[in-house]
């Protein structure tokens, strides 16, 4: 049946779509062109050439830190999906109404805080000197180096997701039919098994979009690779920002940052088809 | 009470008169302290343009600085370009970068006796690259030197004073790295033996890419400017390739075990200075503030910058530093002697960090990536 669109509908959604243009559209095509443009003596200048895609995709390091990125990103989604599920499900399914508004409570508050001063917080628990080592020391362990490490990058990716994760998996499981659980225990399913054969599946798209929104915000974050890692092994932020730094080549940052684009997109597409399989 | 001439009780009509007449015309007789002051836009590093630097010039002109802070030259250039010309009254550059304002147009020739240059040590009254022929277009203000940075608990002096204690194993995963590649290549140049470190043939250029190559192993991190303060003030990193005193100086102020020293391969040495913005509708103003931090006042005041320590190239402003703080003159090297930053200089242990001569500057940046993810 075809709509018809109506004075209203046309009201309502003008906003979203001024917004998406401006916001979204015009920089991308813009970044887009920026990518052919050429620098000569610190200058971009409008241009129409492919020497910027050439020389960045024909650069082993690009690759090298392409791969890194995405291999980091992936483990921080897997990771946080991992330490987020027994929290959401605990609050879905073990604590009653009043509890979980404050369980919900205490997950937005780590957003009211500066993502950046947590990070540099986790430094004085992770270095050398800091305070896991100090405690290893008690009982005649380490030093150990925690910090400037992979490992180091993603806990801080863990530390910039998990809040957020946890709540789109919260908002999924809660609305899970409860008689499906039942039923399953009326079936004699154990807990275990009713979580992965029942609870899961049907918590799938939420779980899903929940993993999806840690790799987004793992893929392009440059504070924890810097702070947290110490900026090795690295990543397309931080080739980003070194690419700046030599003689205004925006354009070639502009080619860095299109292919991050495409990628979370690529990604972000095969997610939600994954999730919505078999689903009508 | 009293009623005179019928007026308000007693106060006679032109008593009032001339109390509201005198009412009015305070704000007139003193203006300047009642106009709004005149906005100084100005574009450097952090910490120029805060109160301990700026805030003497500004009551005495009724001005406020307006800072717009960069963190690098590219960044710089790049600011520039994206604004209207006017934008920044005052820029502040390393002298590397002074060359490039001065092609792209973005800053106003200046007339040398408008300066104090007869108060600076020879060596900075006509400075390279500051000058197009015989036109002046920035004023040197500071200048520092880079060399190894050390943890004053990890490491001696004397063993800090080569540019070989990076590759000691006793620092592996301890060496830290500022991420810029000029200063961290030029070091790498100047331990080669190149006498002009950043004017060196492909042959010379491939053996500091090797040189540099074998560091890699020992490196524990590629810093931006807050994570090298952090990595050195927690001793996450005991050695520091590529800065000096301006980083490891504020924090030994304020009692980190850290320090710097200009190692026997030799040091580099980074330049401040300011010119006045192209199209500046207050370039009066703008010249008025260079000649104020030029000044030997304005000198001794901007080698105590809270954001970072320099020296600063005013001899007088040497003599005002050493009456008001000689600890500060000593630590800095300002004591003129032996040993002092200008015998240093004069010895020829130092290289100015300037743009590259025989290669790109893409050409070190992308080694530099390549190193980094080596």
């Amino acid at each position: 049946m075809r709509r018809h669109v109506s004075l209203y509908g046309l009201t309502v959604s003008l906003p979203l779509l001024i917004w998406q243009l401006l916001f979204f559209v015009f920089p991308l095509v813009f970044l887009i062109a920026l990518s052919f443009w050429t620098v000569r003596n610190f200058r971009m200048q409008p241009d129409f050439d492919t020497v910027n895609w050439i020389t960045m995709y024909g650069r082993g390091i690009f690759w090298q830190a392409y791969a890194t990125t995405l291999a980091l990103a992936t483990m921080a989604a897997v990771l946080t999906s991992i330490f987020a599920f027994p929290c959401a499900y605990a609050i879905a399914f073990k604590l009653p109404e009043r509890a979980q508004r404050w369980a919900i409570m205490l997950m937005v508050i780590p957003f009211f805080t500066s993502y950046l001063v947590r990070i540099y917080s986790w430094q004085v628990f992770l270095s050398d000197a800091g305070i896991i080592n100090v405690m290893l020391g008690w009982i005649g362990l380490g030093p150990y180096g925690l910090l400037n490490t992979p490992g180091a990058t993603l806990l801080g990716y863990v530390t910039l997701a998990l809040p957020l994760v946890v709540l789109l998996q919260l908002f999924s499981l809660i609305f899970i039919d409860r008689t499906l659980v039942e039923a399953a225990h009326n079936m004699r399913c154990g807990r275990l098994r009713t979580v992965f054969e029942v609870i899961v599946p049907s918590a799938r798209v939420g779980l899903v979009i929940a993993g999806l929104f840690a790799f987004i915000l793992s893929f392009g974050d440059f504070v924890s690779p810097i702070y947290l890692g110490g900026g090795d092994p690295t990543t397309l932020s931080i080739l980003i920002t070194d690419t700046t730094k030599s003689g205004q080549q925006w354009p070639r940052a502009a080619v860095i940052a299109l292919t991050m684009i495409v990628t979370l997109m690529i990604v972000a597409f095969l997610s939600i088809r994954f999730a919505y399989r078999g689903r009508k | 009470m009293t009623l005179i001439n019928g007026g308000s009780p007693g106060l006679s009509r032109r008593a009032a008169l001339a109390l509201g007449a005198a009412a009015l015309a305070t704000p007139m007789l003193s203006r300047r302290a009642f106009a709004a002051p005149t906005e100084l836009t100005m574009l450097a590093w952090y910490g120029h343009a805060e109160p301990d630097i700026v805030a003497e010039f500004e009551a005495e002109r009724n001005v406020k600085f307006v800072p717009k802070y960069y963190t690098g030259g590219d960044n710089m250039l790049g600011l520039i370009s994206q604004s209207p010309p006017g934008t920044f009254d005052v820029i502040l550059s390393d002298a590397e970068y002074v060359q490039q304002l001065n092609s792209a147009g973005y800053i106003e020739a200046l007339d040398p006796a408008d300066y104090p240059f007869d108060e600076f040590f020879p060596e900075f009254q006509h400075f390279p690259g500051h000058w197009d022929g015989d036109t002046l277009y920035s004023v040197i203000t500071r200048f520092g030197f880079l060399g190894v940075a050390y943890n004053t608990d990890a490491l001696t002096e004397a063993q800090a004073s080569t540019y070989d204690v990076f590759w000691d194993p006793a620092l592996k995963g301890k060496v830290g790295h500022f991420d810029w590649h000029l200063p961290n290549l030029g070091q790498i140049s100047l331990l080669n033996g190149n006498a002009s470190p950043y004017d060196i043939d492909p042959t010379a250029w491939d053996a500091v890419k090797e040189k540099t190559m074998t560091l890699r192993p020992q490196v524990g991190g590629f810093f931006d400017y807050g994570g090298t303060f952090s990595s050195l003030n927690n001793g996450q990193m005991l050695a520091f390739a590529g800065i000096g005193d301006w980083i490891t100086g504020t924090l030994e102020r304020n009692g980190a075990k850290v320090r710097s020293v200009i190692p026997e391969q030799g040091g580099l040495q980074f330049t401040e200075s300011f010119s006045i913005g192209k199209g500046s509708s207050k370039a009066e103003l703008a010249k008025e503030w260079i000649q104020y931090v030029t000044s030997a006042k304005g000198q001794a005041k901007s080698a105590q910058m809270a954001a970072y320590p320099c020296i600063v190239p005013s001899q007088k402003g040497w003599e005002v530093l050493n009456a008001e703080n000689p600890a500060e003159a000593k630590r800095q090297g300002m004591v003129e002697g032996p040993g002092s930053a200008i015998d240093l200089i004069r010895s020829g242990r130092i290289k100015y960090r300037q743009l590259l001569v025989q290669q790109s500057l893409e050409e070190w940046n992308d080694f530099w990536s390549d190193y980094k993810g080596a």
